[in-house]
């Protein structure tokens, strides 16, 4: 089974994404977390406004099988949060990097974006 | 062979009293001191005769299953049958007493709450005991409360409560709940506490390490008074969840292996009901030094009688008056029925039932060796299909893939109350189950009231009060 990686996007090895845009970044999980997980059925996070930082836990993310810890892949301030998760944590699984995004974060350091994983590099890791 | 009933109509199971039959009723007139948006005027209520409700409640029972009907063996919930003259004792007009009495006038309460102290103290080694907290949970929530009082009193407040990462989860949110920081600790190769890790987890800032002891794979930590030790040396305490209890009744006692604050559990370790929201007991026992703590009140003997008092520096009440005392009877009957042997008895045929069990299944079982559980491993099948498949052949399935330290774990506990034949029963289906692929594991159970339950909307969709009667019409 492959799973769909983005080369646009940056990786967790804890498989979570985030984009490199100007400005505020966004952050979701991946395609492989949400099937590992199976069907997600709530979702906490962040408010607006919150910090968060680099590699420390952000929110929750609960399926029928497991509950997991989120992890930031940036430091930064919350800008947005999708509340669409709240109602309809399906997103997550339906479509983890476009509709199923968590956050939206303005990072403090954009080059840390770079240590982070290559799409490929991701790639390597859950083959 | 084993089907469960089935009472359905119009494609619906048993459906509820009011769809079979109201009538509308007047209420009330128009005094009543509520807005008129909380009030109304009529209401719809079922209108039926004695056998429909009879039956009614009867169909629904039958399309349950229950301690009452076969084995249960979820590991760590701890879930038996209770002897009947328990309920027998609870429901004597004698055991009606109106809390408010005065002591003068219920003596023999009082009597029976005091033995039932010192019963718990000299089975669990502890000095002091309160019956006051309604639940093990809440008698977690009392032990580390007066853990944290007892530190505030040293004028020593500490920050951090030490919980080993197999623990049950009420521990954790015991720990947050009374303000402190959860230092989690990995389990070692062999399923136990590990020293190293633990040597780096204890400090200044150690309240208390809440252990289960034997841990929730059944094994024995049998480095205990060394870990008694390295949490004293730091000025911490050493807290006993009650909950595995059962497998040292008679035989060891947390006091001696230098626990200094347990709760017992009375519904696993003696006979009283599983709470499920209704009322239970979860006493607390301390050693003397921490005793002026202890919630209030207790009981204790004065001039020729028994007399409520409050410990000098108690954290208060937890519950109403003393406790849930029908439950407090239920469990002290039990003692007293039983006695010292017969207690000593049911923890040794709490652990050879578990091992009788654990050697009869095809399934194999990492860690060992065990005492009142076991958590075996369904390996490639996956657990919680293995654990629907049970159901097909009348028994109820373990607690499924939990610990985590176990992969696709199914922690067993049959309990002291099944015989040989129930127990060759529950192994009958394991290795049944065991022998299926995995087709008929996914399609699993065929002979069940309720076959898959559709979890996913059940969880994304929760309809939790009679407000979503409403929806469920729609």
């Amino acid at each position: 089974m492959s799973f769909e990686v983005p080369d646009d996007l940056r990786y967790m090895e804890s498989h979570e994404w985030t984009s490199t845009d100007d400005g505020s970044v966004r952050i979701g999980i991946t395609d492989f977390a949400q099937d590992e997980l199976g069907d997600v059925v709530f979702v906490e996070l962040p408010g607006e406004g919150d910090e968060v930082t680099h590699g420390e836990e952000f929110g929750v993310v609960e399926s029928i099988k497991a509950v997991s810890d989120l992890y930031s892949p940036v430091s930064g301030t919350v800008t947005a949060v999708n509340e669409d998760l709240f109602d309809q944590p399906e997103l997550v699984n339906e479509d983890p990097f476009g509709d199923g995004w968590m956050l939206e974060v303005d990072p403090s350091d954009r080059d840390a974006l770079d240590e982070l994983l290559s799409a490929d590099e991701y790639r390597d890791q859950i083959e | 062979m084993y089907d469960q009933a089935r009472f359905t109509q119009n494609g619906e199971y048993e459906p509820l009293l009011s769809e079979k039959d109201s009538t509308k009723v007047e209420v009330g007139g128009d005094d009543s001191p509520l807005p008129d948006d909380l009030t109304r005027d009529s209401l719809e209520l079922p209108e039926l005769s004695e056998p429909e409700l009879a039956r009614h409640y009867t169909r629904l029972s039958q399309m349950n299953y229950g301690v009452e009907t076969g084995p249960y063996p979820l590991g760590s919930c701890t879930m038996k049958y209770n002897p009947k003259f328990t309920e027998d004792v609870a429901a004597d007009p004698n055991a009606a007493i109106h809390p408010d009495r005065s002591e003068r006038s219920m003596q023999g309460t009082l009597e029976m709450l005091y033995h039932l102290q010192d019963y718990l103290g000299r089975i669990g080694g502890m000095d002091a005991v309160t019956l006051q907290p309604p639940a093990g949970a809440a008698g977690e929530f009392t032990g580390i409360l007066v853990a944290k009082a007892y530190h505030e009193a040293q004028g020593n407040e500490r920050s951090e409560v030490i919980i080993p990462a197999s623990a049950h989860g009420t521990n954790f949110a015991t720990a947050a709940m009374a303000g402190y920081d959860v230092v989690e600790l990995p389990s070692g190769d062999d399923g136990r506490v590990d020293l190293d890790a633990l040597e780096a987890a204890v400090s200044e800032d150690t309240a208390a390490l809440m252990l289960t002891n034997p841990n929730t794979v059944g094994l024995f930590e049998r480095d205990i008074t060394e870990i008694a030790e390295m949490v004293h040396d730091v000025g911490g305490l050493l807290y006993y969840d009650g909950a595995n209890l059962n497998a040292l009744l008679g035989r060891a006692r947390p006091g001696d292996m230098g626990f200094d604050i347990m709760h017992y559990n009375v519904h696993k370790t003696f006979a009283t009901p599983h709470g499920g929201g209704g009322p239970g007991a979860g006493p607390v026992g301390v050693v003397d030094e921490l005793a002026e703590f202890l919630s209030s009140p207790q009981v204790r003997r004065n001039d020729g009688g028994f007399e409520l008092f409050d410990p000098e520096h108690s954290i208060g009440k937890v519950h109403g008056f003393y406790g849930n005392w029908l439950v407090l009877v239920k469990a002290y009957a039990y003692i007293a029925r039983l006695g010292d042997e017969g207690l000593e008895d049911a923890s040794a045929k709490a652990v050879l039932n578990a091992n009788y069990l654990g050697s009869q299944i095809e399934y194999d079982i990492p860690y060992g060796p065990f005492h009142h559980e076991f958590a075996a491993t369904s390996g490639e099948q996956d657990a919680a299909d293995v654990a629907k498949r049970m159901l097909d052949y009348g028994v109820h399935p373990p607690t499924t893939k939990w610990p985590e330290m176990v992969p696709e774990a199914m922690l067993t506990e049959p309990t002291e109350v099944e015989n040989r034949e129930t127990l060759d029963d529950l192994a009958t289906a394991f290795n049944a189950a065991h022998g299926e692929d995995d087709e008929t594991l996914e399609h699993a159970p065929n002979k069940t009231t309720a076959r898959r339950i559709d979890q996913v909307s059940a969880a994304r969709n929760p309809r939790l009060s009679w407000h979503a009667l409403g929806d469920a019409d729609e």
